[in-house]
């Protein structure tokens, strides 16, 4: 990971995505902007898989369309293999996105319910190679069902007529039939039921080892992204607070807010509390988007923020084992999760 | 589909030592079922839409057969029975009008030209409402604004003034009935699609669709469009009696369709004249007129009920 020496798949610099809200009446209107992604900067190698996770509206749903660029960004660069896809017109864009692909989060209304299992995963095909012959693109779609773990013989059926975790099947094998580079997973188990969330998360490792797939993957579990990832990043209110191996944050995180999200992961055991939750828990709710914090956005509910934590911005900054962090007092701190009993994280 | 693989286990494969997964891919294909037959199923079951549904065929084929099997002609004037009372003895089933036309074969002619009014003026409102409505609210912005703010100024120019205008500049023809009740009709029909499309255009199969490089155009055709046609469908059937109706409602303003050719509103309008010395003249066109009104509706909550099983109430 840090002592590879191979160029990164993906780097992504300073990548802003702002909404414009309109105010006001219909003669005095206002446009305030809604910094949904702010800064955001990582890079990602090939094979890598990098955890996103953050609290509802972080902006990592934003972040995942910015850079397929389904969303136009406000500024800040994403460099796919060199290339910069900020600003390729609609057309140069469509041919990336042979190359980049998304997985969503709710599997059943990523998929059109007047079209056939077989449709759906033919599209993409359908969309690069308009002359295709029929038989081949059956040939395919057999093959990718077979490899995400759907019956072929089930082609002919409809989304409706299958469950959860084999929508979610459905959607990945969308998403794989043009043998991406990348692929982005926006919350991909999180609407499914924890035994399917396994066998989802489970198939999604073997296909990337299979097939060398770059992933993102997003999600608001830890344990989830966890299991999966190489490296995460923590975001909040679309910014990043930490960037670290999967296993340096879980040990010892180095941004107050990972030290919460990290503490606040249930344990799985009725009555038990986590020693120390109650001193490191958050208080109140994450403010507006609209209206953010100045300073460390995250300063207002830091238990540690002291005044430097208002005034100044703190920038990402890279520590000891190749791990960033965006806090000041990063140092001083030691937030070691206190070893618990095997199992608990 | 191809299913030309076996049917069974493949021959001699050890089917104790295969896993469940391995067994079943030499099963042949399965056939599904879509969104449409399952509501068709649902409409088949609702007995209202049902039976409105066959006697609204039956009315089909009786305004398009009646015409030719009965021996009166529309426009013949039977001058020994004059406003004739209904009688199976001289012929007239319904009874004559006042210049001794048969009110059987009128209404069976009228019932052409308003049933073919109101599919025909459906039929124009909504290819121009669907792909209008779904163009506006696909592309949004401010594409979307102009497109709306012009059906907005068109739907706010007075119908009937509309309608007196473009008697006065061409001379009354049937034509002009289409194009007069097709020129208001597709505004509501835009309006409905447009909304529609707002929120399917945030599916996430719409954003899969623009992430696989899908052009605006295929997605409006295969994503959009097909999404929108249960609500269209429903509307369809609701709107069919009501253009029958505006139709109607001109003919019995003497702007409709022009004598010897009648509809079902020129014939209630002649009737209401006669009403008191002649009630039949009145009576069966209304009834007709009725009856069809009433198919259309329940035909419309049917498919309503079929299409979106989740908004019953």
């Amino acid at each position: 990971m840090s002592g590879n020496e191979r160029p990164p798949v993906l780097k992504v610099q300073d990548l802003a995505v702002y909404y414009d809200i309109h105010d006001g009446g219909l003669l005095r209107q206002q446009v305030r902007p809604l910094k949904a992604v702010d800064g955001i900067s990582f890079e990602l190698e090939r094979g890598e898989t990098l955890g996103v996770v953050g609290e509802s509206g972080c902006g990592k749903s934003t972040l995942a369309r910015a850079l397929l660029g389904l969303v136009p960004p406000r500024r800040g660069r994403v460099l796919w293999l060199g290339e910069d896809l900020v600003g390729l017109d609609e057309k140069a864009l469509r041919r990336k996105r042979k190359e980049l692909q998304i997985i969503f989060q709710d599997p059943l209304a990523s998929l059109n319910p007047r079209m056939t299992v077989g449709d759906i995963i033919a599209e993409p095909l359908w969309t690069f190679y308009p002359k295709i012959a029929r038989v081949q693109v059956e040939e395919r779609v057999r093959g990718m069902m077979k490899m995400v773990g759907l019956l072929p013989n089930q082609i002919n059926r409809y989304p409706h007529e299958f469950s959860g975790g084999q929508c979610q099947r459905i959607g990945i094998a969308r998403a794989l039939v043009l043998n991406p580079k990348l692929i982005i997973c926006d919350e991909p188990v999180s609407a499914l039921d924890v035994s399917i969330q396994a066998q989802i998360i489970n198939l999604l490792k073997d296909l990337q080892r299979k097939l060398a797939l770059s992933l993102i993957f997003i999600a608001h579990d830890l344990a989830v992204v966890k299991h999966i990832s190489d490296r995460v990043m923590v975001m909040y209110l679309g910014r990043a607070m930490e960037v670290a191996s999967a296993r340096h944050l879980y040990r010892r995180p180095l941004h107050p807010y990972t030290n919460a999200l990290v503490k606040a992961v249930p344990i799985p055991e009725p009555g038990r509390r986590r020693r120390g939750a109650e001193e490191t828990g958050l208080r109140g709710d994450m403010p507006s988007p609209m209206n953010p914090p100045t300073g460390c956005v995250f300063h207002p509910r830091c238990p540690w923020a002291v005044k430097r934590c208002e005034l100044e911005v703190p920038p990402l900054r890279r520590m000891a084992e190749g791990d960033w962090v965006a806090c000041h007092r990063a140092e001083e701190l030691d937030l070691t999760i206190v070893k618990h009993a095997p199992g608990t994280v | 589909m191809k299913s030309s693989e076996a049917t069974t286990a493949g021959v001699g494969a050890p089917a104790a030592e295969l896993d469940p997964f391995e067994a079943a891919l030499h099963l042949g294909d399965v056939k599904g079922r879509s969104p449409w037959e399952d509501a068709w199923h649902r409409l088949l079951k609702n007995r209202a839409a049902v039976t409105a549904a066959i006697i609204m065929g039956v009315m089909i084929l009786l305004v398009i057969i009646g015409p030719w099997v009965i021996s009166w002609d529309m426009d013949y004037t039977d001058w020994d029975h004059t406003q004739s009372a209904p009688s199976f003895a001289n012929g007239h089933w319904f009874g004559t009008d006042a210049v001794g036309r048969d009110i059987l074969v009128r209404t069976l002619e009228g019932g052409r030209i308003s049933l073919l009014v109101g599919l025909v003026s459906t039929l124009v409102s909504l290819v121009i409402g669907v792909s209008y409505g779904a163009i506006a609210g696909y592309y949004g912005g401010v594409t979307d604004r102009v497109m709306m703010r012009l059906v907005d100024i068109i739907y706010a120019m007075p119908f009937m003034f509309f309608v007196i205008l473009l008697m006065v500049v061409f001379g009354r023809h049937i034509l002009l009935i289409f194009v007069a009740i097709g020129a208001v009709n597709w505004l509501d029909m835009a309006r409905i699609v447009r909304g529609q499309t707002l929120s399917l255009k945030r599916m996430e199969y719409v954003e899969a669709a623009r992430a696989c490089g899908v052009e605006n155009r295929d997605i409006i055709r295969r994503h959009i469009v097909p999404n929108l046609l249960g609500v269209v469908m429903v509307y369809v059937t609701l709107t069919i009696p009501q253009v029958i109706l505006v139709e109607s409602f001109l003919s019995f303003l003497g702007l409709g369709v022009q004598e010897p050719m009648s509809s079902w509103g020129a014939l209630v309008s002649d009737g209401a004249q006669d009403m008191e010395s002649a009630p039949w003249t009145l009576a069966f066109p209304a009834a007709f007129l009725t009856v069809t009104l009433y198919c259309f509706n329940y035909i419309g909550d049917g498919l309503r009920d079929a299409l979106d099983p989740k908004d019953r109430s």
